[in-house]
């Protein structure tokens, strides 16, 4: 078992819930897309996965191990062994490309050690692997701020592979590109979830992206899960059921689509 | 479901606040005329009373101003044979400021690391430091110059360690402030890696504030320049105590060269580091 969630709930400090009561069993090399309207629990769900939120109640296990309970170098091993894409990027704009992808090497090395900013020739090479792996291997010396919004979630995407992790999250990897570069970045993580067998979560808006490359559908609502499948099964019908209403033309990241939608709807 | 209760709420309360708001913005237009008079009366009589305690008059003004011109033309010409012997010390002012300011700007860096609430969440920790610095900042250059002689007697440690107190009060507050508002976006990524807190300061917060810290490193310095032209009034070297010994003999002439001399590096300087600190921002 890859990842695995038992009675999660999120209550937030204002009230809010966020994840209720939350059972699901990730497998190796899954592509999960996760979707669901804004606010019904997705980028939460992730973000307790790795642990960058606290949940209130239940346990998650990564590979066996519980993140919930971990704490210190422990907690640290284990979020080094899962990769994390944002929405907007997070790199360090002002430094260069290579620096921001073996920054996901710091949790294989001291304090000391990482404090000096040298790492060894072997993390480079991995590093300038990783930028290759993603197309952008020639950028590697120029500094990240210089670099188009998907080329920088590529450099984002390499980080997570310099952390030669075995389970990739990404939250909402593509709200904020173009639909060109947002099929090219979608790709790339297709690519290494198959070639790397790489556990993929994914959280998106756009249903078609979702059928496109999902091996797997959750659907979230209010915090709660009420779809997983296959996405045959994820119908329209099914969709709307997800989202309480019938799904919307810019649900829809491909415009010719959005016809269909409203002749269904 | 639960967006029915969201798509409500906006509809229903724009109408009611609208009316009541016109009215209380008429009330309160009446009140405020009133208001801005009477504060200018205040200010006035405030300034007016402030002026008599202390004697000042424009009456001083009138009777000073011919001083005035006496002592102009008492430093004119400027002794220019005086440049050589305030060489030394004009440089050894800038020494004091530089080496003032780096060493303040040091320990200031963990300093800002600790008060930011965004790197350490520990109130526990920042809240003492914070108000350290702000003790720090309440002291005036030239209080911390005479406490300093007083202890490690005359001479230029005592201007250094002056310095050195007040940039490290200065940048550790204005780094700190940056430092919380630096994009959070790269510290959760760091944490996503599995980076420890230091890391995480060196990967994602370092190079972000780092452009900010140098820029007030320099504004310090260029402070710090002409705060150490007066530090030798109270004994803690540099440039201060000839001027002041000159100021004392008469010596207008020489004065002058020591003003225009202080004048020209603190021009230099100023025009220097500000050239730097605007392309580094």
């Amino acid at each position: 078992m890859m990842i695995e969630l038992r009675q999660v709930s999120k209550t937030f400090p204002n009230g809010t819930i966020g994840l209720k009561d939350i059972n699901l069993k990730i497998q190796t090399g899954e592509f999960v897309v996760i979707v669901g309207l804004s606010g019904a629990g997705k980028s939460t769900l992730l973000r307790s996965i790795n642990r960058l939120i606290d949940v209130t109640s239940g346990d998650i296990q990564i590979h066996g191990q519980s993140i919930t309970s971990a704490s210190g170098s422990r907690l640290r091993a284990i979020r080094r062994n899962i990769g994390m894409i944002f929405q907007s990027f997070n790199l360090i704009k002002r430094t260069t490309v290579l620096n921001n992808v073996l920054s996901g090497r710091v949790g294989y090395h001291s304090t000391l050690r990482t404090l000096l900013g040298s790492f060894p020739k072997r993390d480079v090479e991995i590093a300038l692997t990783a930028l290759e792996r993603v197309n952008i291997r020639e950028k590697a010396y120029i500094r990240a701020d210089q670099l188009s919004g998907g080329q920088q979630q590529r450099v984002s995407i390499a980080r997570a592979l310099a952390q030669e992790a075995t389970i990739i999250l990404a939250d909402e990897p593509v709200a904020s590109l173009d639909p060109l570069t947002t099929r090219q970045v979608m790709d790339d993580l297709q690519r290494i979830n198959r070639e790397l067998n790489i556990t993929t979560i994914v959280n998106l808006h756009f249903i078609d992206l979702a059928r496109d490359y999902a091996t797997r559908i959750i659907g979230l609502r209010a915090g709660e899960i009420v779809f997983d499948g296959s996405v045959g099964e994820a119908t329209d019908e099914i969709l709307a059921e997800i989202y309480g209403r019938p799904v919307k033309a810019d649900e829809f990241l491909d415009t010719s689509r959005e016809m269909q939608v409203v002749g269904v709807t | 479901m639960r967006l029915d209760i969201k798509s409500t709420n906006p509809t229903s309360t724009p109408s009611i606040p609208s009316s009541p708001n016109d009215s209380i913005s008429n009330a309160l237009d009446k009140p405020r005329r009133g208001k801005r008079i009477a504060t200018w009366m205040l200010f006035i009589v405030i300034l007016v009373v402030c002026s008599l305690y202390i004697d000042v008059t424009p009456y001083q003004l009138f009777v000073g101003l011919p001083e005035m011109g006496v002592l102009l033309k008492e430093m004119f010409p400027p002794d220019w044979s005086y440049l050589p012997t305030i060489w030394a010390p004009t440089l050894q002012t800038i020494k004091i400021a530089v080496a003032g300011t780096i060493l303040g700007a040091i320990p200031a860096i963990p300093a800002a690391l600790f008060s930011a609430n965004n790197i350490t969440p520990f109130k526990s920790v920042s809240l003492p430091i914070r108000t350290l610095l702000n003790l720090v900042r309440t002291v005036p250059d030239l209080l911390f110059a005479a406490v300093f002689v007083a202890v490690f007697g005359i001479g230029p440690f005592a201007g250094m360690l002056a310095l050195l107190f007040f940039s490290f009060g200065i940048i550790a507050k204005l780094t700190y402030e940056t430092v919380e508002a630096i994009d959070p976006g790269p510290l959760e990524a760091m944490t996503a890696v599995g980076a420890t807190r230091i890391q995480l300061i060196v990967f994602g917060v370092i190079p972000q504030a780092l452009p900010a810290f140098i820029s007030y490193l320099l504004y310090t310095f260029e402070i710090n320049i002409r705060a150490a032209t007066v530090l030798g009034f109270v004994g803690a070297g540099g440039i201060g105590l000839l001027l002041n010994q000159s100021l004392g003999l008469f010596r207008y002439d020489r004065a002058a060269t020591i003003i225009i001399l202080t004048l020209a590096v603190v021009l230099i300087i100023d025009n220097a580091s500000t050239r730097i600190r605007r392309k580094l921002l």
